[in-house]
């Protein structure tokens, strides 16, 4: 973000300035245009924004596991407990997927492989970074965390096609955390589920988050279970974070990007008797086009004629960071 | 024991494959125009001789009669018998099959010993010079028919280097052409069929979730990836298997080989009706149970497959 030198030693993962692109046969595509954040040990941070901002590829490009010869990461760092692991060799990462940094896919249907028992995908964690402990104690760690996220034991002789979709869920949760790892990458872990499995996941996610002391970068477009769940915000839009800060400093609705209120804007409040939402017009900018200026400017109800010339640096007042002209020198507020 | 439930289920499914079978072919063949008789007593025999012998041979009965006849008989295991040499059929058939086995058995042995391997190693170098190499390799294999390949083969390593015997099959060195010819279209199939089935797999989202584990590459493809790829590849063997049974008929010519291919051409050409009638049942029961087994491997290696239902 806007000072990288700042806590660097409390500073469990730093991404700076990361450019990532994808290309294709036709044009290149900018996923990820100089991203920027930190998290602490045991932060809590909601990244949040809309599809196609650049989450999901953010949390591929930290575990570099992005689509081989189609994205690239084409600047920036990441620094993760000290070291940049986009300067690290293969065998380093094999050695930090799974046991320190592991990922909750997005889908359950598909991210769980349909041949394996779920039992012995769990296993597999413990069988790659824990190669010292003896069978039967591996068994009883996958028996512990399958109890813990609500599976019996008893069903690890099953397949994926057994079980429901909540379910499946489940068990990836349970393979993402059986190693105990210090950063866990959230991606919409509730997206494909339907509303009332998405409660019960979304329980059990809180329920672990105090038992294991990890830290959790969790992806999501639903600003209430950011609300709930995290410490910290940080608002993704074209693939870059256009305003970050602790949940009150966000929530308060004070100071915002515009970006921020618009999302605001687009969820239904109960008390008030507003009898449309309002949403956010137009659509993100092409991502093939690099951008001049403000990534938002062609949304934005503020827009002026040097959101279009310059991009607009972070302006950051107590932590609470926000990359919008409004907020800078000679800006209205 | 759900799978002898199943096993036992598509056994008797062939019934029906077989009546139906039978009784387009042997329709078809009692159409035909048949001098046999004519044949068999020589230009000096007399009409009523002709007549006679035709009678004794049941020919001039309704062909559903005939048909109804010959299926009572196999119903016995009957088979009847050859209408030229007179020996069993069944004898017959039972002393050709090993060479067609043996030929099909080594031909796709050798597709599938080969070519497996290198679909998947062109899927997981894609866009390398390897699997150019061996796409290119596939397309000449599959544009190249059998009569052509063989006999082209023939010249090279019999004729001209003198490697391998043309024709026969006395010695085990005549077995080792054929198989090759048989089973160079299935390589072609089945390098085609494990690449694109690797590709396939490959991408998806849980080969990510297992990299995302810290899987290494080696393992990630031997652990995850190739045992979704091989299912529709098995499926593939299966057809191509039977497929080389039939495949058989032009091997066996080329290569002089008394299979069971070589029996139905002579039998087919001649109006030989028991031995064709004969040959093709049995093909077709070979062809069912391979298929079974075919079935029965895709279930055990994937257990979405649910032969309860």
């Amino acid at each position: 973000m806007a000072d990288n030198t700042k806590n660097t030693s409390e500073n469990l993962l730093e991404v700076s300035d990361l450019h990532v692109q994808y290309r294709t046969d036709d044009a290149i595509v900018h996923a990820i245009n100089g991203l920027s954040l930190r998290v602490k040990q045991g932060e809590k941070l909601g990244l949040v924004g809309e599809t196609g901002a650049g989450k999901t590829t953010l949390a591929l490009s930290i575990l570099r596991l992005l689509p081989a010869r189609v994205g690239e990461i084409t600047q920036g760092s990441i620094v993760y407990n000290g070291d940049n692991l986009l300067d690290q060799p293969e065998s380093f990462m094999l050695g930090l997927r799974g046991k320190r940094i592991s990922m909750i896919f997005q889908d359950p249907m598909t991210s769980l492989n349909p041949t394996i028992t779920v039992g012995k995908q769990i296993l597999e964690v413990l069988d790659l970074h824990f190669p010292e402990l003896s069978k039967a104690d591996k068994s009883e760690k996958v028996d512990e965390i399958l109890k813990m996220v609500g599976i019996p034991p008893s069903r690890k002789e099953d397949f994926p096609h057994q079980f429901s979709g909540g379910m499946k869920q489940r068990i990836v949760i349970a393979m993402a955390l059986i190693a105990e790892p210090e950063l866990l990458l959230a991606d919409e872990p509730t997206t494909a589920l339907d509303v009332t499995i998405q409660a019960q996941i979304l329980d059990l996610m809180r329920e672990l988050k105090d038992k294991f002391n990890s830290a959790v970068i969790l992806i999501t477009h639903d600003l209430g279970v950011v609300a709930e769940f995290c410490d910290t915000v940080a608002v993704v839009y074209s693939g870059r974070v256009v305003e970050y800060g602790t949940v009150e400093q966000i929530y308060a609705r004070r100071e915002n990007h515009p970006y921020t209120s618009g999302l605001f804007n687009c969820i239904p409040d109960l008390t008030s008797n507003a009898p449309r939402l309002v949403p956010i017009p137009g659509r993100m900018a092409d991502p093939r086009i690099p951008i001049e200026g403000c990534c938002f400017a062609d949304r934005c109800p503020h827009c002026t004629e040097r959101c279009r010339k310059a991009a607009p640096p972070v302006v950051e007042r107590d932590g609470h960071g926000i990359m919008c002209h409004l907020f800078t020198e000679g800006g209205e507020r | 024991m759900s799978w002898i439930k199943y096993a036992l289920k598509r056994l008797l499914m062939l019934i029906p494959v077989i009546l139906c079978v039978t009784l387009i072919l042997y329709t078809i063949l009692s159409l035909a125009p048949n001098g046999l008789a004519r044949q068999k007593l020589g230009q000096d025999a007399s009409e009523e001789q002709i007549y006679a012998l035709e009678e004794e041979m049941g020919l001039h009965d309704p062909i559903i009669v005939r048909y109804v006849k010959y299926m009572a008989g196999v119903c016995r295991l009957d088979f009847g018998v050859s209408w030229i040499n007179s020996n069993n059929v069944l004898n017959e058939f039972a002393h050709r099959l090993p060479y067609t086995l043996l030929i099909a058995v080594l031909s796709v042995l050798f597709a599938v010993g080969v070519g497996v391997p290198l679909g998947i190693f062109s899927a997981i170098k894609q866009y390398s010079l390897f699997d150019y190499g061996s796409t290119f390799v596939a397309m000449l294999l599959f544009s190249m028919p059998a009569f052509w390949l063989g006999t082209m083969c023939q010249l090279l390593f019999c004729v001209t280097l003198g490697l391998l015997p043309v024709a026969g099959d006395k010695t085990w060195t005549c077995f080792i052409l054929p198989p090759l010819i048989l089973g160079a279209n299935t390589l072609a199939s089945m390098i085609r069929m494990s690449r694109t089935s690797m590709l396939d797999v490959i991408k998806q989202d849980y080969i990510r979730t297992a990299r995302s584990k810290g899987a290494a590459e080696g393992a990630v493809i031997l652990r995850h990836a190739m045992r979704n790829s091989l299912i529709p590849v098995i499926t593939q063997v299966g057809i191509c298997f039977a497929g080389a049974i039939g495949g058989a008929v032009v091997t066996e010519s080329i290569f002089g080989i008394n299979g069971v291919g070589m029996l139905l051409i002579n039998a087919v050409k001649s109006r030989d009706v028991p031995i064709v009638m004969g040959t093709v049942i049995f093909v077709t029961i070979i062809v069912g149970v391979i298929n079974l087994i075919v079935d029965l491997i895709c279930a055990v290696i994937d257990p979405r497959i649910d032969l309860a239902s």
